[in-house]
């Protein structure tokens, strides 16, 4: 039963990430909150892993946990290098307001 | 000529085209002086490996292969059926042109950055259009988003960046909410191959959920309508290739995923989402136009183009329903229009910012004298984006038309007509002004001949789409992709 | 190898080829492109000459290829199809002399008459067309084709006078790619049969079809510019005199008022359509245009608005033969596809002319102009009096059968518009003749350029000649073997009996 609690919890983590990411105005909450999305899918992945009455656990969702830790690292670094830029550029690590131009 | 034969059908042609793109991004990394050179030569070689793929599929049907003997989940399985041969095709083709004319577009340091970026794009996205299993597409998805956003970056300024990073937050949060369905229907059904997916999945909560985040994930990633407030921006601020590429192959990639699961898995139990997709492509198409005509720049108008055109390929999800294969066939065919189509425009958008250094619309400044085979290449490449006779945009729009006639569905067939109508406004309100004489004459730049070739041939392959037909149906039809499997419907 | 199937195709791109190449050649390639033009223009002439021999002996000219699943690229030439190419054809070959001499050191030729052939091609491609969907290209294709030629000066006032045109016909063209998809969804057919293919189709697709109809006429009137669909016509005016000339008497209009034949008698079949009560609407239609077109006219000063109207008037009157729905009008009717054809051409060449030579757009500028220019003015006045149905030019025939279709069908009240119209177009003809032939000629002209001894450029001259002599013949000699109206007649008699 832990386990749909972590998965609970996962799904949880994922729900505030996306709710940061779209209330934060400052990049590095949004990167931030894109990591918390992306180790709430890590959870929910491992979490349920076990399934059926095997005693080993799953190793694939494993597997699958450690490609996506290794995307999100690389998509962490992309986003903060173009933060970065953003930010010499304007002077301010934000997105402009006019979202629909 | 057997020797030749063997060649074709033993070599293992997928395998090279997703391998070959990463060892050149490696090379023109290492070596950037000639990185045009290693650029354009892989891009021969990849469309000769699509067509030695074709030739393979077409002596001996789909292609399936477990790379170093590993099945899926823990190897990597490739599968290769007539719609990924198709996607191979038209990337390697519009792949091709667009780096033709990177050659003359990018120099020195830019050209440096755009080679390796772009050669790992189209791996990955070969990659992709050949998984066959849920989590190497995600992984695909991640690495051509990723790819993208960089080559969104590539012009600097505060409008680009801001525009890449908008892209790059959108198309995270869209993998993130992709890989949690993964997750779900890995726990559900206890696999992530598609073949498995599709013969064990059943109605029920779970599926349901996991095709809200992967089908919602996707849409973000394909700007569907309402979630498309990140596209115009991008694809309007990057640099003429990388707009072509943006609209034209990466966005096409998203679909293709959707399109893959929803034919293989969740049709049969997709509780009404077709006509929610639907809904939303009439909008789009309808918004999306009306949006273009308001532009007063040339490339927000492509862009928002874009949205409209992409409406359509959603408005097949109620079609298909019953008509099945043709709607399919139509919508396979209007990507590949649109692909070739929309390469072509925004080409001849960068040749014309070129020109006059701007893209104002309403000061085009005679371009039809000056810049003629530009103008060409809009003209024909709008002629395929409205859909009128003879263009592969025809082709698409008459098979829908027909289906969406056929079942009486008078609301979809007037947001097909009206879409139509709108673009052809939207086209024509720029080839109008390419005749007329703007008030102050700007100083014009000369464009690379190259350059303008490469739009107007694009352009022409849109309209020869419309004679291909006979031709290029039976091709998609391999290994029957369009024919809904999994379960009763 | 069968030839016969092929040489459809190949009078498509007769035109087609030469016009692709010279869209490649530079501004000063004048030699190579006039050369092109004319060859084009004589090996379609040719081509088009054998097949009339052909179907007049019984042979079947026809190409098909595969263009969509269960839809084929159809092109034909049965009688209705050659009447139509074989103006087309020959006025091509005029206009593109006469397009020659007309632009000669204006500039941006290349594009000019790049799209001059592809509109061609086009008018060539509505008039073979076997199957609706094939008719849908071409005519789609003329649209395109024509757009540049109107815009060709690039003025503010041509922009928005191609907008306005784009506007008629793209919305024109989706409402008959509607009607030709929902006719396509009930029959499974599009393929042009004498008589129609509708037949079979049950009572309970009654009002789809009368829709239908409804539809894809409005379509077609968009082109054939029937009242109130005409708006665009006037407008196109801003045109230089070679494209205004195409677009009255050949391409444009005659697409439309040829697209209406077809659907009437190949896609529905006269009786057919009779039966759904559409074509006594149709006749009134086409009635009101006549009457309508001529009013109009006669209160335009400026000349080509003046052509203008009649255009739309005179056009109708082959909607109206159709509409009738009896064979004598249908002879009158499709005959008068080329008698008008030929008539207006030649008034259109003649307004050029006088624009080109002397700076004359206005009627009230044309005062004693026969004196200046009187071979001119004796092809306008043929050309005039063609247009008022006087005998022995060759709209007297066309209104002659007109008129006797008419008795023969019972519907008398076509005789009042017949006579109407022919009033008013006496009233807006006979003052422009009295001007120019009696009045005194003024001291200078608006702006006169010298042509030497003649008076204005050969080319310029000789196409109104050979189209004012044509329509004459047209009319004198109107019941030899392969005179338009023999060929009206063999049309009438495969529709009727």
């Amino acid at each position: 039963m832990s386990n749909i609690s972590f998965a609970l919890a996962g799904i949880g983590l994922f729900v505030l990430g996306l709710y940061a990411l779209i209330v934060h105005d400052h990049l590095l909450r949004k990167i931030l909150a894109i990591n918390i999305m992306g180790s709430g899918v890590s959870l929910v992945l491992v979490a349920l892993a076990k399934h059926g009455g095997d005693a080993l656990p799953d190793v694939v969702p494993h597997a699958m946990v450690i490609t996506g830790i290794v995307v999100a690292v690389s998509a962490t670094a992309v986003a903060l290098v173009l933060m970065v830029k953003l930010a010499t550029e304007t002077g301010r690590a934000m997105l402009p307001d006019d979202s629909t131009e | 000529m057997k020797l030749l034969q063997v060649f074709l059908t033993d070599t293992h042609w997928a395998i090279i085209l997703v391998l070959l793109p990463l060892a050149a991004a490696v090379l023109c990394f290492l070596f950037s002086r000639v990185a045009s050179f290693i650029g354009v030569t892989t891009l021969f070689a990849l469309l000769l490996s699509v067509v030695g793929l074709g030739w393979q599929m077409r002596e001996t049907g789909v292609y399936h292969h477990a790379i170093g003997g590993w099945e899926a989940p823990l190897g990597i399985g490739l599968y290769a059926d007539g719609l990924s041969l198709l996607m191979l095709a038209i990337t390697a083709l519009v792949g091709l042109g667009i780096s033709i004319y990177a050659t003359s577009y990018f120099k020195h340091q830019d050209a440096a950055r755009f080679w390796p970026l772009w050669l790992l794009l189209l791996a990955s996205l070969n990659a992709l259009y050949l998984s066959a299993d849920i989590f190497n597409l995600y992984i695909t998805l991640e690495l051509v988003g990723l790819a993208a956003v960089a080559l969104a970056s590539l012009t600097g300024g505060p409008d680009a960046l801001a525009g890449a990073m908008r892209y790059l937050l959108t198309t995270l949060l869209g993998s993130l909410a992709y890989l949690l369905g993964v997750a779900l229907l890995y726990h559900g059904y206890g696999s992530v191959d598609i073949a498995i997916l599709a013969t064990q999945a059943k109605s029920e909560p779970v599926l349901w959920v996991a095709f809200g985040l992967m089908g919602t994930g996707l849409a973000l990633k394909m700007a569907l309508v309402p979630l498309h407030f990140w596209l115009p921006a991008t694809h309007a601020n990057a640099s003429a290739p990388v707009s072509a590429l943006l609209s034209a192959l990466v966005i096409k990639g998203a679909f293709y995923i959707l399109l893959r699961l929803w034919l293989e898995i969740f049709a049969p139990h997709s509780g009404g989402a077709e006509t929610l997709f639907g809904l939303l492509g009439s909008v789009a198409v309808i918004w999306g136009s009306l949006q273009a005509l308001r532009q007063t720049r040339l490339k927000l108008l492509i862009a928002y183009s874009t949205v409209a055109q992409l409406g359509y390929l959603f408005i097949a999800f109620p079609l298909a329903t019953i008509a099945g294969a043709t709607v399919w066939i139509a919508v396979a065919y209007l990507a590949l229009s649109h692909a070739l189509a929309k390469a072509a425009m925004f080409l001849a958008a960068g040749n014309l910012i070129r020109f006059g250094g701007h893209d104002r619309i309403a000061d085009l400044d005679r371009v039809v004298q000056r810049l003629p085979l530009t103008a060409g290449a809009f003209a024909l490449a709008g002629v395929s984006i409205i859909g009128l006779p003879p263009s592969g945009g025809f082709v698409g729009k008459w098979l829908l038309l027909e289906s969406a006639l056929s079942q009486g569905r008078w609301d979809l067939v007037m947001v097909i007509l009206l879409g139509s109508l709108l673009a052809a406004a939207y086209v024509f309100k720029v080839l109008g002004r390419t005749f007329t004489k703007a008030p102050v004459s700007h100083e014009a730049h000369a464009v690379p001949a190259r350059m303008e070739w490469v739009a107007l041939l694009l352009a022409c392959g849109a309209i020869l789409l419309g004679f291909l037909a006979p031709l290029i149906i039976p091709l998609m039809d391999i290994g029957n992709p369009f024919t809904i499997s999994g379960g009763q419907p | 190898m069968n030839w016969d199937a092929w040489i459809p195709l190949l009078v498509v791109a007769s035109s087609l080829l030469p016009g692709l190449v010279i869209f490649t050649l530079a501004e000063e390639q004048v030699r190579l492109r006039t050369a092109l033009n004319l060859l084009g223009a004589f090996v379609k002439l040719a081509l088009v000459s054998w097949m009339v021999w052909g179907v007049y002996n019984g042979h079947h000219f026809e190409t098909r290829l595969p263009l969509l699943p269960n839809l084929e690229f159809v092109l034909r030439a049965g009688p209705l199809a050659l009447l139509f190419v074989g103006l087309s054809t020959v006025l091509w070959l005029v206009t593109t002399i006469y397009a020659i001499g007309y632009l000669e050191g204006s500039p941006h030729r290349s594009r000019f008459f790049g799209f001059f052939s592809l509109c061609v091609t086009a008018t060539v491609g509505v008039a073979l067309s076997g199957n609706m969907i094939t008719f849908l290209i071409f005519y789609e294709l003329l649209t395109l084709a024509t757009y540049p030629l109107l815009i060709h000066r690039g003025t503010e006032e041509a922009r928005k006078a191609g907008h306005t045109y784009l506007v008629y016909t793209m919305i024109g063209g989706a409402l008959l790619l509607l009607g030709t998809a929902w006719l396509y969804s009930l029959t499974g057919t599009l393929e042009f049969t004498p008589r129609g293919f509708l037949a079979g189709l049950g009572e309970e697709h009654r009002h789809a079809l009368i829709i239908i109809f409804v539809l894809m006429i409005a379509g077609l009137g968009v082109k054939a510019a029937i009242v109130p669909l005409h708006g665009w016509l006037p407008l196109a005016m801003v045109a230089p005199a070679p494209v205004s000339a195409l677009l009255h008497a050949v391409a444009v209009v005659k697409a439309g008022a040829f697209g209406i034949v077809r659907v009437v008698y190949d896609v529905f079949g006269v009786d057919f359509a009779t039966g759904l009560g559409v074509m006594e609407p149709l006749a009134w239609l086409a009635g009101f245009t006549i009457i309508y077109g001529s009013l109009r006219a006669l209160f335009q000063d400026d000349l080509k608005r003046r052509l203008a109207f009649s255009t739309i008037s005179q056009v109708s009157y082959v909607v109206l033969g159709v509409a009738i729905a009896g064979p004598i009008a249908t002879i009158g009717g499709v005959v008068h596809l080329v008698h008008q054809g030929l008539m207006k051409i030649t008034l259109f060449f003649c307004a050029g002319n006088l624009a080109e030579t002397l700076g004359i757009h206005k009627v009230s500028e044309m005062n004693g102009v026969g004196q200046r220019m009187p071979w001119t003015m004796a092809a306008f006045t043929v050309g005039a009096f063609g247009m008022i149905g006087a005998p022995p030019v060759a709209g007297f025939i066309s209104k002659w059968y007109l008129g006797m279709g008419a008795l023969e069908a019972g519907q008398n009240w076509v005789l009042l518009v017949l006579a109407g119209s022919s009033l008013l177009n006496a009233a807006y003809f006979l003052p422009i003749l009295y001007a120019a032939w009696f009045k005194k000629t003024p001291s200078s002209w608006p702006h006169e350029h010298d042509f030497g001894r003649m008076e204005t450029a050969w080319a310029l001259l000789l196409p109104p000649l050979i189209t004012a002599a044509l329509a004459l013949a047209a009319g004198l000699l109107a019941t030899l073997p392969f005179s338009p109206l023999d060929w009206a007649k063999l049309i009438s008699v495969r529709e009727f009996y």
